[in-house]
């Protein structure tokens, strides 16, 4: 656990001491509010809540998120750094899981500095904030479940470009996995239930659910499977490129 | 004499290539072993696999007794490496990383303090410790990856071409650096520059195509020339006939 808070510390600072943090947090602060007033109309719909707010979540974290990601295994291979790091008395699945948590205190810091919005939602009405308070857990949660696939995606490549892209593709397979786009093309072959497991995978339907103001244990402990599998494999992937 | 490290069988293969082809051998403390031979000898991925950052494909490597395939945290605790190239994290300054390394190998405070003020003495640091390691010249990049590879006086140091992009003086310096440490730890270094192999090593080895071709005394090398060169040596066994 020191070893994993020493990675933490390393890669935190590493956000602010290049321009990566300051462009990320403007880019999704901007973001953020541009589409809950104008496209999620938070004035003139009349009602003291954040739905309009934490709809676009999931879609800013589409690419947003894998722009934090994508540096987390690509960088260290691509400037060498990674034979440095590994050759340090640390175990892979320390490193991994220090780099993520880096990361994920990154975004939770993002989602506290949207605070103004939540202010203004109480100066305007009396909002449900227990929904609030489950909205942001939710999205959290949420962030964590596409970081951890990013993270583990960007150790299969040294280039920064390729893990982005495919860091956005399949966090996107993952959102949609409820919804007939993806479920379309496993329905004409797959047999029900797995179906049913695929739709059930679906970042949306959860991060939805808990949105409702009740944060169920299920989708809670859902997003946290997902992470840790998704750890689970980074871990194993770089170990695994040891060996070639 | 201890021998401090162990190598048996050590193979590499990168799909049909065989990098490292079965070599063996052990380095006491007190030794200075060379790593000579042409580009793509196979040179650093030996010294890759000792450090465990490749797993061999067969064969293992012993560091003060412990396996690096069963224990590797136990022996990278007992190495200071030097990676080929030097990387370093550039968006660090000289201090802000050597504290890092520092933590990581264990230390804190005072001691951690102390330790890479030490590091930072002992390579010359000093007036660019709170400089970004991206700003750095080559040669002050290569002593930063020196400095972080001997603060935890470690027994075994291995280190891939410490000298490649230093001055004259600055080589000096190194060379000097590695022989006072040297009666108290085991050390390996590759390079090509067979002049080094004269000024610190007190073994050498020719390594061409994964295999050790020659392993003797700097002087035992020489007199396989006929004029006493090392230069000589060198070419006749690893340029094929």
């Amino acid at each position: 656990m020191r070893n994993t808070l020493i990675i933490l510390k390393r890669e935190l600072a590493a956000y602010f001491a290049t321009p990566i943090a300051y462009v990320f947090l403007v880019i999704f602060l901007a973001a953020i509010g541009a589409f809950t007033f104008y496209l999620g109309n938070f004035f003139s719909r009349g009602q003291a809540n954040l739905e309009p707010f934490f709809t676009f979540h999931p879609w800013l974290y589409l690419f947003l998120i894998p722009a934090i990601g994508m540096r987390l295994w690509s960088e260290e291979r691509k400037s060498g750094t990674i034979e440095l790091l590994m050759t340090l008395p640390v175990s892979t699945f320390h490193v991994v899981f220090g780099k993520f948590l880096a990361a994920w205190i990154f975004t939770a810091i993002a989602l506290i500095l949207t605070f103004p919005i939540w202010i203004t939602v109480n100066y305007l009405g009396e909002p449900d904030n227990g929904v609030v308070f489950a909205s942001y857990v939710g999205s959290w949660l949420m962030s964590g479940a596409f970081l951890a696939l990013v993270s583990c995606l960007s150790a299969l490549t040294k280039n920064q470009v390729v893990a982005f892209i495919i860091g956005a593709a399949v966090s996107f397979l993952f959102l949609m996995a409820g919804l007939d786009i993806v479920l379309g093309s496993f329905r004409v072959w797959a047999p029900d239930f797995l179906v049913e497991i695929i739709a059930s995978l679906s970042f949306l339907t959860n991060f939805t659910a808990i949105t409702k103001g009740v944060i169920d244990l299920r989708n809670v402990i859902f997003f946290l499977s997902m992470i840790g599998i998704f750890l689970f494999t980074n871990t194993v992937i770089v170990d695994l490129k040891k060996t070639v | 004499m201890a021998e401090l490290l162990k190598v048996q069988g050590l193979t590499k293969r990168f799909g049909p290539l065989t990098a490292v082809d079965r070599i063996s051998f052990s380095v006491a403390k007190g030794e200075v072993l060379g790593f000579l031979g042409p580009n793509g000898a196979g040179k650093s991925t030996t010294m890759k696999m000792v450090t465990g950052f490749l797993t061999p494909t067969e064969g293992t490597a012993h560091v003060a007794g412990f396996d690096v395939v069963e224990h590797p945290i136990e022996v990278k605790k007992r190495i200071g490496y030097l990676p080929e190239g030097a990387p370093l994290y550039g968006d660090m300054t000289v201090y802000g990383l050597l504290g890092f390394i520092a933590e990581i190998r264990g230390f804190n405070g005072a001691e951690k303090k102390r330790r890479v003020e030490e590091a930072i003495e002992k390579v010359n640091l000093a007036e660019v410790s709170f400089q970004p390691v991206e700003t750095l010249s080559k040669g002050f990049k290569r002593r930063v990856g020196l400095a972080q590879s001997i603060l935890h006086d470690p027994e075994l140091l291995i280190l891939d071409e410490p000298t490649d992009g230093l001055d004259p003086n600055q080589k000096h310096e190194v060379r000097e650096l590695l022989k006072s440490m040297a009666p108290n730890k085991a050390i390996v270094i590759s390079t090509h520059i067979l002049e080094e192999v004269d000024a610190i090593c007190t073994r050498a080895m020719i390594i061409a195509r994964g295999r050790i071709l020659i392993d003797g005394k700097p002087a035992e090398l020489r007199a396989k020339s006929q004029r006493q060169n090392l230069d000589d040596v060198f070419r006749a066994i690893t340029v094929p006939a």
